[in-house]
Protein backbone atom coordinates (compact mmCIF):
# COMPACT_ATOMS: atom_id res chain seq x y z
CA UNK A 1 0.00 0.00 0.00
CA UNK A 2 2.67 2.48 1.04
CA UNK A 3 4.57 1.43 -2.06
CA UNK A 4 1.53 2.28 -4.17
CA UNK A 5 1.24 5.70 -2.58
CA UNK A 6 4.94 6.15 -3.20
CA UNK A 7 4.49 5.24 -6.89
CA UNK A 8 1.62 7.68 -7.25
CA UNK A 9 3.73 10.32 -5.56
CA UNK A 10 6.56 9.69 -8.00
CA UNK A 11 4.20 9.94 -10.94
CA UNK A 12 2.76 13.19 -9.64
CA UNK A 13 6.24 14.57 -9.12
CA UNK A 14 7.17 13.57 -12.66
CA UNK A 15 3.98 15.14 -13.99
CA UNK A 16 4.66 18.44 -12.23
CA UNK A 17 8.28 18.39 -13.33
CA UNK A 18 7.52 18.00 -17.02
CA UNK A 19 4.26 19.73 -17.93
CA UNK A 20 5.64 20.11 -21.45
CA UNK A 21 5.84 16.35 -21.80
CA UNK A 22 2.20 15.97 -20.68
CA UNK A 23 1.02 18.65 -23.11
CA UNK A 24 2.99 17.01 -25.87
CA UNK A 25 1.48 13.60 -25.11
CA UNK A 26 -2.08 14.98 -24.98
CA UNK A 27 -1.64 16.79 -28.29
CA UNK A 28 -0.02 13.70 -29.78
CA UNK A 29 -2.99 11.54 -28.69
CA UNK A 30 -5.44 14.14 -30.00
CA UNK A 31 -3.87 14.31 -33.45
CA UNK A 32 -3.41 10.54 -33.60
CA UNK A 33 -7.13 10.13 -32.90
CA UNK A 34 -8.19 12.75 -35.46
CA UNK A 35 -5.84 11.36 -38.11
CA UNK A 36 -6.71 7.73 -37.37
CA UNK A 37 -10.46 8.22 -37.48
CA UNK A 38 -10.30 10.36 -40.62
CA UNK A 39 -8.22 7.72 -42.40
CA UNK A 40 -10.56 4.97 -41.25
CA UNK A 41 -13.55 6.93 -42.56
CA UNK A 42 -11.77 7.48 -45.88
CA UNK A 43 -10.93 3.80 -46.28
CA UNK A 44 -14.49 2.76 -45.39
CA UNK A 45 -16.01 5.31 -47.79
CA UNK A 46 -13.75 4.02 -50.57
CA UNK A 47 -15.48 0.62 -50.23
CA UNK A 48 -18.91 2.27 -50.05
CA UNK A 49 -18.35 4.22 -53.28
CA UNK A 50 -17.24 1.01 -55.01
CA UNK A 51 -20.44 -0.62 -53.69
CA UNK A 52 -18.23 -3.25 -52.06
CA UNK A 53 -20.67 -3.61 -49.17
CA UNK A 54 -21.80 -7.00 -47.86
CA UNK A 55 -25.61 -6.72 -47.80
CA UNK A 56 -26.12 -9.59 -45.35
CA UNK A 57 -23.64 -8.25 -42.78
CA UNK A 58 -25.05 -4.73 -43.15
CA UNK A 59 -28.64 -5.87 -42.57
CA UNK A 60 -27.50 -7.86 -39.53
CA UNK A 61 -25.84 -4.72 -38.17
CA UNK A 62 -28.92 -2.61 -38.95
CA UNK A 63 -31.14 -4.96 -37.01
CA UNK A 64 -28.63 -5.09 -34.19
CA UNK A 65 -28.36 -1.29 -33.96
CA UNK A 66 -32.12 -0.83 -34.35
CA UNK A 67 -33.25 -3.57 -31.99
CA UNK A 68 -30.63 -2.67 -29.43
CA UNK A 69 -31.38 1.04 -29.39
CA UNK A 70 -35.02 1.61 -30.35
CA UNK A 71 -36.76 0.88 -27.01
CA UNK A 72 -34.33 3.03 -25.00
CA UNK A 73 -34.44 5.82 -27.58
CA UNK A 74 -38.25 5.88 -27.52
CA UNK A 75 -38.40 5.91 -23.72
CA UNK A 76 -35.74 8.64 -23.45
CA UNK A 77 -37.19 10.96 -26.07
CA UNK A 78 -40.80 10.42 -24.94
CA UNK A 79 -40.05 11.36 -21.34
CA UNK A 80 -37.94 14.31 -22.46
CA UNK A 81 -40.86 15.55 -24.58
CA UNK A 82 -43.14 15.07 -21.58
CA UNK A 83 -41.01 17.04 -19.16
CA UNK A 84 -40.54 19.79 -21.74
CA UNK A 85 -44.34 19.99 -22.08
CA UNK A 86 -44.73 20.13 -18.31
CA UNK A 87 -42.47 23.17 -17.90
CA UNK A 88 -43.58 25.05 -21.02
CA UNK A 89 -47.29 24.45 -20.36
CA UNK A 90 -46.98 25.57 -16.73
CA UNK A 91 -45.21 28.79 -17.67
CA UNK A 92 -47.05 29.70 -20.88
CA UNK A 93 -50.57 28.80 -19.64
CA UNK A 94 -50.01 31.10 -16.64
CA UNK A 95 -49.35 34.02 -19.01
CA UNK A 96 -52.10 33.01 -21.40
CA UNK A 97 -49.89 31.87 -24.29
CA UNK A 98 -50.43 28.12 -23.72
CA UNK A 99 -52.46 27.48 -26.84
CA UNK A 100 -50.33 29.66 -29.03
CA UNK A 101 -46.80 28.47 -28.24
CA UNK A 102 -46.60 25.11 -26.41
CA UNK A 103 -47.13 22.90 -29.46
CA UNK A 104 -44.62 24.86 -31.53
CA UNK A 105 -42.04 25.00 -28.75
CA UNK A 106 -42.17 21.27 -28.17
CA UNK A 107 -42.31 20.38 -31.86
CA UNK A 108 -39.34 22.60 -32.74
CA UNK A 109 -37.23 21.48 -29.78
CA UNK A 110 -37.79 17.82 -30.56
CA UNK A 111 -37.43 18.00 -34.34
CA UNK A 112 -34.30 20.15 -34.31
CA UNK A 113 -32.51 19.10 -31.15
CA UNK A 114 -33.85 16.57 -28.71
CA UNK A 115 -34.90 13.92 -31.19
CA UNK A 116 -31.59 13.84 -33.11
CA UNK A 117 -29.21 14.44 -30.19
CA UNK A 118 -30.83 12.17 -27.61
CA UNK A 119 -31.19 9.40 -30.18
CA UNK A 120 -27.53 9.73 -31.14
CA UNK A 121 -26.40 9.72 -27.51
CA UNK A 122 -28.43 6.62 -26.71
CA UNK A 123 -27.21 4.82 -29.85
CA UNK A 124 -23.62 5.79 -28.97
CA UNK A 125 -24.05 4.31 -25.51
CA UNK A 126 -25.83 1.19 -26.69
CA UNK A 127 -24.49 0.36 -30.16
CA UNK A 128 -21.22 2.31 -30.30
CA UNK A 129 -20.06 0.58 -27.13
CA UNK A 130 -21.04 -2.80 -28.59
CA UNK A 131 -18.97 -2.08 -31.72
CA UNK A 132 -15.89 -1.18 -29.70
CA UNK A 133 -16.32 -4.18 -27.39
CA UNK A 134 -16.91 -6.70 -30.16
CA UNK A 135 -14.14 -5.52 -32.47
CA UNK A 136 -11.86 -4.94 -29.48
CA UNK A 137 -12.22 -8.50 -28.25
CA UNK A 138 -11.65 -9.76 -31.80
CA UNK A 139 -8.49 -7.67 -31.87
CA UNK A 140 -7.04 -8.96 -28.61
CA UNK A 141 -7.82 -12.61 -29.49
CA UNK A 142 -6.03 -12.17 -32.86
CA UNK A 143 -9.28 -12.64 -34.81
CA UNK A 144 -8.59 -9.34 -36.61
CA UNK A 145 -5.15 -10.68 -37.58
CA UNK A 146 -6.83 -13.91 -38.67
CA UNK A 147 -9.08 -11.90 -41.00
CA UNK A 148 -6.06 -10.18 -42.48
CA UNK A 149 -4.23 -13.49 -42.78
CA UNK A 150 -7.20 -14.79 -44.81
CA UNK A 151 -6.70 -11.81 -47.16
CA UNK A 152 -9.81 -10.02 -45.89
CA UNK A 153 -9.60 -6.31 -45.03
CA UNK A 154 -11.03 -5.74 -41.52
CA UNK A 155 -12.18 -2.30 -42.70
CA UNK A 156 -14.32 -3.86 -45.40
CA UNK A 157 -15.54 -6.77 -43.28
CA UNK A 158 -16.05 -5.08 -39.90
CA UNK A 159 -16.23 -1.31 -40.38
CA UNK A 160 -18.19 -0.82 -43.61
CA UNK A 161 -21.34 -2.74 -42.54
CA UNK A 162 -21.40 -0.89 -39.20
CA UNK A 163 -20.88 2.50 -40.83
CA UNK A 164 -23.60 1.97 -43.44
CA UNK A 165 -25.99 0.50 -40.86
CA UNK A 166 -25.49 3.38 -38.41
CA UNK A 167 -25.87 6.05 -41.09
CA UNK A 168 -29.10 4.44 -42.34
CA UNK A 169 -30.60 3.49 -38.99
CA UNK A 170 -30.00 6.68 -37.03
CA UNK A 171 -32.35 8.86 -39.13
CA UNK A 172 -34.90 6.01 -39.17
CA UNK A 173 -34.91 5.71 -35.37
CA UNK A 174 -34.95 9.51 -35.03
CA UNK A 175 -38.18 9.84 -37.08
CA UNK A 176 -39.91 7.47 -34.66
CA UNK A 177 -38.37 9.30 -31.71
CA UNK A 178 -39.64 12.65 -33.07
CA UNK A 179 -43.16 11.26 -33.39
CA UNK A 180 -43.43 9.60 -29.98
CA UNK A 181 -41.61 12.48 -28.27
CA UNK A 182 -44.09 15.00 -29.65
CA UNK A 183 -46.98 12.68 -28.78
CA UNK A 184 -45.73 12.42 -25.19
CA UNK A 185 -45.49 16.21 -25.06
CA UNK A 186 -49.03 16.53 -26.42
CA UNK A 187 -50.49 14.33 -23.67
CA UNK A 188 -48.74 16.18 -20.85
CA UNK A 189 -49.55 19.60 -22.39
CA UNK A 190 -53.26 18.72 -22.65
CA UNK A 191 -53.35 17.45 -19.05
CA UNK A 192 -51.79 20.76 -17.99
CA UNK A 193 -54.41 22.96 -19.63
CA UNK A 194 -53.36 23.40 -23.27
CA UNK A 195 -56.31 22.74 -25.62
CA UNK A 196 -55.49 19.82 -27.95
CA UNK A 197 -56.61 21.67 -31.08
CA UNK A 198 -54.43 24.71 -30.40
CA UNK A 199 -51.44 22.42 -29.63
CA UNK A 200 -51.78 20.91 -33.10
CA UNK A 201 -52.28 24.21 -34.94
CA UNK A 202 -49.33 25.74 -33.08
CA UNK A 203 -47.25 22.70 -34.05
CA UNK A 204 -48.24 23.11 -37.69
CA UNK A 205 -47.54 26.83 -37.86
CA UNK A 206 -44.13 26.69 -36.15
CA UNK A 207 -42.60 23.43 -37.43
CA UNK A 208 -41.57 23.30 -41.10
CA UNK A 209 -40.82 20.01 -42.84
CA UNK A 210 -37.31 21.52 -43.14
CA UNK A 211 -36.91 21.47 -39.36
CA UNK A 212 -37.51 17.73 -39.36
CA UNK A 213 -35.33 16.92 -42.37
CA UNK A 214 -32.44 19.08 -41.18
CA UNK A 215 -32.68 17.36 -37.81
CA UNK A 216 -32.49 14.01 -39.60
CA UNK A 217 -29.56 15.23 -41.69
CA UNK A 218 -27.64 15.88 -38.47
CA UNK A 219 -28.17 12.26 -37.41
CA UNK A 220 -26.42 11.08 -40.59
CA UNK A 221 -23.27 12.78 -39.27
CA UNK A 222 -23.90 11.45 -35.76
CA UNK A 223 -24.33 7.92 -37.13
CA UNK A 224 -21.02 8.12 -38.98
CA UNK A 225 -19.33 9.50 -35.86
CA UNK A 226 -20.64 6.68 -33.65
CA UNK A 227 -19.65 3.93 -36.08
CA UNK A 228 -16.20 5.30 -36.93
CA UNK A 229 -15.27 6.08 -33.31
CA UNK A 230 -16.61 2.70 -32.08
CA UNK A 231 -14.77 0.76 -34.81
CA UNK A 232 -11.58 2.83 -34.49
CA UNK A 233 -11.38 2.30 -30.73
CA UNK A 234 -12.12 -1.40 -31.24
CA UNK A 235 -9.36 -1.80 -33.82
CA UNK A 236 -6.89 0.11 -31.61
CA UNK A 237 -7.48 -2.20 -28.63
CA UNK A 238 -4.48 -3.80 -26.96
CA UNK A 239 -4.03 -5.46 -23.60
CA UNK A 240 -6.66 -8.16 -23.10
CA UNK A 241 -9.93 -7.76 -21.21
CA UNK A 242 -8.79 -4.54 -19.53
CA UNK A 243 -8.00 -3.08 -22.93
CA UNK A 244 -11.45 -4.00 -24.25
CA UNK A 245 -13.05 -2.23 -21.29
CA UNK A 246 -10.88 0.83 -21.85
CA UNK A 247 -11.73 0.98 -25.57
CA UNK A 248 -15.44 0.61 -24.89
CA UNK A 249 -15.44 3.48 -22.42
CA UNK A 250 -13.34 5.66 -24.73
CA UNK A 251 -15.65 4.94 -27.66
CA UNK A 252 -18.75 6.03 -25.73
CA UNK A 253 -17.18 9.10 -24.13
CA UNK A 254 -15.50 10.34 -27.31
CA UNK A 255 -18.50 9.80 -29.56
CA UNK A 256 -20.89 11.55 -27.12
CA UNK A 257 -18.53 14.52 -26.80
CA UNK A 258 -18.11 14.66 -30.59
CA UNK A 259 -21.90 14.46 -31.07
CA UNK A 260 -22.45 17.48 -28.82
CA UNK A 261 -19.65 19.51 -30.38
CA UNK A 262 -20.59 18.70 -33.98
CA UNK A 263 -24.26 19.30 -33.13
CA UNK A 264 -23.52 22.93 -32.34
CA UNK A 265 -21.72 23.52 -35.62
CA UNK A 266 -24.29 21.57 -37.65
CA UNK A 267 -27.08 23.59 -36.04
CA UNK A 268 -25.20 26.79 -36.79
CA UNK A 269 -24.87 25.87 -40.44
CA UNK A 270 -28.28 24.26 -40.95
CA UNK A 271 -30.42 26.59 -38.89
CA UNK A 272 -28.65 29.79 -39.84
CA UNK A 273 -26.49 31.12 -37.01
CA UNK A 274 -24.84 34.44 -37.79
CA UNK A 275 -21.22 34.52 -38.80
CA UNK A 276 -19.03 36.90 -36.79
CA UNK A 277 -18.92 40.36 -38.35
CA UNK A 278 -21.99 39.88 -40.57
CA UNK B 1 4.86 1.43 -31.79
CA UNK B 2 6.32 1.23 -28.30
CA UNK B 3 9.74 1.77 -29.83
CA UNK B 4 11.32 -1.49 -28.71
CA UNK B 5 13.44 -3.26 -31.32
CA UNK B 6 12.52 -6.94 -31.36
CA UNK B 7 14.30 -8.27 -34.43
CA UNK B 8 17.56 -6.88 -35.81
CA UNK B 9 20.11 -8.21 -38.34
CA UNK B 10 17.88 -11.21 -38.79
CA UNK B 11 18.74 -13.31 -41.82
CA UNK B 12 16.69 -16.35 -42.69
CA UNK B 13 16.01 -18.31 -45.87
CA UNK B 14 13.43 -21.05 -46.16
CA UNK B 15 13.60 -23.48 -49.09
CA UNK B 16 10.51 -24.51 -51.02
CA UNK B 17 8.89 -27.66 -49.61
CA UNK B 18 10.81 -27.74 -46.36
CA UNK B 19 9.64 -27.28 -42.80
CA UNK B 20 11.80 -24.72 -41.06
CA UNK B 21 11.51 -24.48 -37.29
CA UNK B 22 12.49 -21.36 -35.37
CA UNK B 23 13.15 -22.05 -31.73
CA UNK B 24 13.80 -19.56 -29.01
CA UNK B 25 12.82 -18.31 -25.61
CA UNK B 26 9.37 -16.88 -24.89
CA UNK B 27 9.25 -13.21 -25.83
CA UNK B 28 12.28 -13.36 -28.11
CA UNK B 29 10.22 -12.29 -31.15
CA UNK B 30 9.14 -15.57 -32.73
CA UNK B 31 5.54 -14.44 -33.31
CA UNK B 32 6.81 -11.07 -34.55
CA UNK B 33 8.96 -12.92 -37.09
CA UNK B 34 5.91 -14.86 -38.37
CA UNK B 35 3.85 -11.69 -38.57
CA UNK B 36 6.61 -10.09 -40.66
CA UNK B 37 6.64 -13.07 -43.03
CA UNK B 38 2.87 -12.84 -43.52
CA UNK B 39 2.96 -9.05 -43.82
CA UNK B 40 0.72 -8.57 -40.76
CA UNK B 41 3.56 -6.43 -39.38
CA UNK B 42 5.90 -4.35 -41.48
CA UNK B 43 9.56 -4.26 -40.54
CA UNK B 44 10.99 -0.75 -40.12
CA UNK B 45 13.90 -1.81 -42.32
CA UNK B 46 15.10 -4.70 -44.46
CA UNK B 47 13.43 -7.07 -46.89
CA UNK B 48 10.84 -9.83 -46.56
CA UNK B 49 10.81 -11.80 -49.80
CA UNK B 50 7.89 -14.19 -50.26
CA UNK B 51 7.74 -16.11 -53.52
CA UNK B 52 10.16 -13.66 -55.13
CA UNK B 53 8.33 -10.49 -54.02
CA UNK B 54 9.56 -8.10 -51.33
CA UNK B 55 6.44 -7.54 -49.27
CA UNK B 56 8.06 -5.18 -46.77
CA UNK B 57 7.41 -2.16 -48.99
CA UNK B 58 4.21 -3.22 -50.76
CA UNK B 59 0.84 -1.56 -50.19
CA UNK B 60 -1.61 -3.38 -47.94
CA UNK B 61 -3.78 -4.20 -50.97
CA UNK B 62 -0.88 -5.90 -52.78
CA UNK B 63 0.19 -7.75 -49.63
CA UNK B 64 -3.39 -9.01 -49.29
CA UNK B 65 -3.06 -10.68 -52.69
CA UNK B 66 0.13 -12.42 -51.56
CA UNK B 67 -1.47 -13.54 -48.30
CA UNK B 68 -3.76 -15.84 -50.25
CA UNK B 69 -0.66 -17.99 -50.76
CA UNK B 70 0.00 -18.09 -47.01
CA UNK B 71 -1.96 -20.01 -44.41
CA UNK B 72 -1.48 -18.96 -40.82
CA UNK B 73 -2.16 -21.06 -37.73
CA UNK B 74 -2.40 -18.82 -34.69
CA UNK B 75 -1.11 -19.53 -31.21
CA UNK B 76 -4.58 -19.48 -29.64
CA UNK B 77 -6.30 -20.60 -32.87
CA UNK B 78 -8.02 -17.18 -33.25
CA UNK B 79 -11.19 -18.82 -34.55
CA UNK B 80 -14.05 -16.43 -35.32
CA UNK B 81 -16.10 -16.99 -32.19
CA UNK B 82 -19.34 -15.74 -33.70
CA UNK B 83 -19.29 -18.51 -36.33
CA UNK B 84 -19.48 -22.29 -36.13
CA UNK B 85 -16.69 -24.58 -37.30
CA UNK B 86 -18.12 -24.89 -40.81
CA UNK B 87 -18.31 -21.11 -41.33
CA UNK B 88 -14.81 -20.65 -39.92
CA UNK B 89 -13.33 -23.06 -42.45
CA UNK B 90 -15.57 -21.74 -45.25
CA UNK B 91 -14.69 -18.09 -44.52
CA UNK B 92 -11.80 -17.68 -46.96
CA UNK B 93 -13.53 -19.75 -49.64
CA UNK B 94 -16.72 -17.69 -49.48
CA UNK B 95 -14.69 -14.53 -49.99
CA UNK B 96 -12.09 -15.58 -52.54
CA UNK B 97 -13.56 -18.45 -54.55
CA UNK B 98 -16.66 -18.57 -56.66
CA UNK B 99 -18.15 -21.92 -55.79
CA UNK B 100 -21.61 -23.36 -55.32
CA UNK B 101 -22.89 -24.16 -51.83
CA UNK B 102 -22.42 -27.87 -52.61
CA UNK B 103 -18.79 -27.42 -53.70
CA UNK B 104 -18.21 -25.30 -50.63
CA UNK B 105 -19.61 -27.98 -48.35
CA UNK B 106 -17.45 -30.64 -50.00
CA UNK B 107 -14.35 -28.46 -49.64
CA UNK B 108 -14.98 -27.81 -45.93
CA UNK B 109 -15.75 -31.47 -45.19
CA UNK B 110 -12.50 -32.45 -46.94
CA UNK B 111 -10.40 -29.97 -44.91
CA UNK B 112 -12.01 -31.08 -41.65
CA UNK B 113 -11.38 -34.73 -42.52
CA UNK B 114 -7.73 -33.87 -43.19
CA UNK B 115 -7.32 -32.60 -39.60
CA UNK B 116 -9.40 -35.46 -38.16
CA UNK B 117 -12.44 -33.43 -37.17
CA UNK B 118 -15.19 -34.80 -39.41
CA UNK B 119 -18.66 -34.15 -38.04
CA UNK B 120 -17.81 -31.06 -36.00
CA UNK B 121 -19.24 -28.59 -38.55
CA UNK B 122 -22.10 -27.37 -36.36
CA UNK B 123 -20.07 -26.83 -33.18
CA UNK B 124 -19.11 -23.36 -31.99
CA UNK B 125 -15.44 -22.61 -31.17
CA UNK B 126 -16.26 -22.25 -27.46
CA UNK B 127 -17.44 -25.89 -27.44
CA UNK B 128 -14.08 -27.21 -28.65
CA UNK B 129 -11.01 -28.20 -26.64
CA UNK B 130 -7.78 -26.28 -27.20
CA UNK B 131 -6.37 -29.01 -29.44
CA UNK B 132 -9.54 -29.16 -31.54
CA UNK B 133 -9.52 -25.37 -31.90
CA UNK B 134 -5.96 -25.49 -33.22
CA UNK B 135 -6.90 -28.19 -35.70
CA UNK B 136 -9.90 -26.15 -36.91
CA UNK B 137 -7.49 -23.22 -37.22
CA UNK B 138 -5.29 -25.42 -39.41
CA UNK B 139 -8.29 -26.50 -41.51
CA UNK B 140 -9.23 -22.82 -41.94
CA UNK B 141 -5.65 -21.97 -42.95
CA UNK B 142 -5.70 -24.84 -45.48
CA UNK B 143 -8.97 -23.73 -47.08
CA UNK B 144 -7.38 -21.70 -49.88
CA UNK B 145 -4.73 -24.41 -50.57
CA UNK B 146 -1.84 -22.13 -49.66
CA UNK B 147 1.65 -23.29 -50.72
CA UNK B 148 3.03 -21.72 -47.52
CA UNK B 149 1.94 -22.44 -43.94
CA UNK B 150 3.03 -20.54 -40.86
CA UNK B 151 2.52 -22.11 -37.45
CA UNK B 152 2.70 -19.95 -34.31
CA UNK B 153 3.39 -22.15 -31.27
CA UNK B 154 1.21 -24.99 -32.58
CA UNK B 155 1.52 -27.16 -29.46
CA UNK B 156 1.60 -24.64 -26.63
CA UNK B 157 -0.91 -25.51 -23.94
CA UNK B 158 -1.70 -28.95 -25.34
CA UNK B 159 -1.26 -32.34 -23.65
CA UNK B 160 1.59 -34.50 -25.02
CA UNK B 161 -0.70 -36.79 -27.03
CA UNK B 162 -2.61 -33.95 -28.70
CA UNK B 163 0.72 -32.23 -29.30
CA UNK B 164 1.99 -35.38 -31.04
CA UNK B 165 -1.12 -35.42 -33.25
CA UNK B 166 -0.47 -31.84 -34.25
CA UNK B 167 3.16 -32.67 -35.07
CA UNK B 168 1.99 -35.53 -37.24
CA UNK B 169 -0.38 -33.18 -39.05
CA UNK B 170 2.41 -30.70 -39.73
CA UNK B 171 4.56 -33.47 -41.20
CA UNK B 172 1.63 -34.71 -43.27
CA UNK B 173 0.96 -31.25 -44.69
CA UNK B 174 4.52 -31.22 -46.00
CA UNK B 175 4.58 -34.79 -47.29
CA UNK B 176 1.05 -34.96 -48.77
CA UNK B 177 0.47 -31.38 -49.89
CA UNK B 178 4.08 -30.32 -50.43
CA UNK B 179 3.65 -27.07 -48.47
CA UNK B 180 6.55 -24.94 -47.31
CA UNK B 181 6.24 -24.32 -43.58
CA UNK B 182 7.71 -22.16 -40.89
CA UNK B 183 7.05 -23.36 -37.35
CA UNK B 184 7.95 -21.16 -34.40
CA UNK B 185 7.97 -22.85 -31.04
CA UNK B 186 9.87 -23.51 -27.87
CA UNK B 187 8.63 -27.11 -27.83
CA UNK B 188 11.80 -29.14 -28.57
CA UNK B 189 9.87 -32.40 -29.04
CA UNK B 190 7.71 -30.79 -31.72
CA UNK B 191 10.69 -29.23 -33.47
CA UNK B 192 12.58 -32.53 -33.56
CA UNK B 193 9.57 -34.27 -35.07
CA UNK B 194 8.66 -31.80 -37.79
CA UNK B 195 11.69 -29.78 -38.83
CA UNK B 196 13.96 -30.33 -41.80
CA UNK B 197 16.04 -27.41 -40.65
CA UNK B 198 16.13 -25.48 -37.41
CA UNK B 199 17.16 -21.93 -36.56
CA UNK B 200 17.89 -20.58 -33.12
CA UNK B 201 16.41 -17.12 -32.54
CA UNK B 202 18.29 -15.21 -29.85
CA UNK B 203 18.52 -11.47 -29.15
CA UNK B 204 16.73 -10.48 -32.35
CA UNK B 205 18.58 -12.66 -34.84
CA UNK B 206 19.01 -16.23 -36.02
CA UNK B 207 22.32 -17.03 -34.34
CA UNK B 208 22.68 -20.42 -35.95
CA UNK B 209 20.73 -22.56 -38.39
CA UNK B 210 21.18 -26.03 -39.78
CA UNK B 211 19.70 -29.45 -40.22
CA UNK B 212 18.28 -31.22 -37.20
CA UNK B 213 21.48 -33.26 -36.79
CA UNK B 214 23.68 -30.17 -37.06
CA UNK B 215 21.66 -28.37 -34.42
CA UNK B 216 21.51 -31.40 -32.12
CA UNK B 217 25.29 -31.75 -32.24
CA UNK B 218 25.95 -28.00 -32.23
CA UNK B 219 28.41 -26.73 -29.66
CA UNK B 220 26.90 -23.24 -29.66
CA UNK B 221 26.39 -22.55 -25.93
CA UNK B 222 22.96 -20.90 -26.47
CA UNK B 223 21.68 -23.88 -28.48
CA UNK B 224 23.12 -26.33 -25.96
CA UNK B 225 21.49 -24.54 -23.05
CA UNK B 226 18.13 -24.38 -24.88
CA UNK B 227 18.15 -28.05 -25.90
CA UNK B 228 19.19 -29.18 -22.44
CA UNK B 229 16.69 -26.86 -20.77
CA UNK B 230 19.34 -25.69 -18.33
CA UNK B 231 19.04 -22.66 -16.10
CA UNK B 232 22.80 -22.15 -16.34
CA UNK B 233 24.30 -20.67 -19.48
CA UNK B 234 24.42 -17.62 -21.74
CA UNK B 235 20.58 -17.16 -21.75
CA UNK B 236 19.59 -15.25 -18.63
CA UNK B 237 15.99 -14.62 -17.65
Amino acid sequence: MSEMIHDVGDELAAAVAVPGEITYRTLDQFFTFIGGTTMLLGRALAYVTRVAVDARDTIAQMSSIGVASLPIVLVTVTFSGMVLALYSAQTLVTYGFGGMFVGGAIGLSIAREMGPVLTAVVVAARAGSAMAAEIGSMKVTEQVDALRALAVDPVQYLVVPRLVAAVVMLPAITILADVVGTAGGYIVAVINGVPGGSFMSSLQSFVDPGDVTKGLLKTVFFGATIAIVGCYEGLQTTGGATGVGRSTTRAVVLSIVLIYISNFFLAYVLFGGRTAGV
Amino acid sequence: MSGKTVLRWLDLEVEQGETFAVMGMSGVGKSTLLKCISGLLRPTGGEVIVDGVDIARLSETRVREIRRKIGMVFQYAALFDSMNVFENVAFGLRRHRRMSERELRAAVVERLALVGLSGTEKLMPAQLSGGMQKRVGLARALALDPPILLYDEPTTGLDPITAATISELIVRMRDQLGVTSVVVSHDIELIKRVANRIGMLHRGKIITAGTREEIETSDNPVVRQFLEGSAEGPIKL
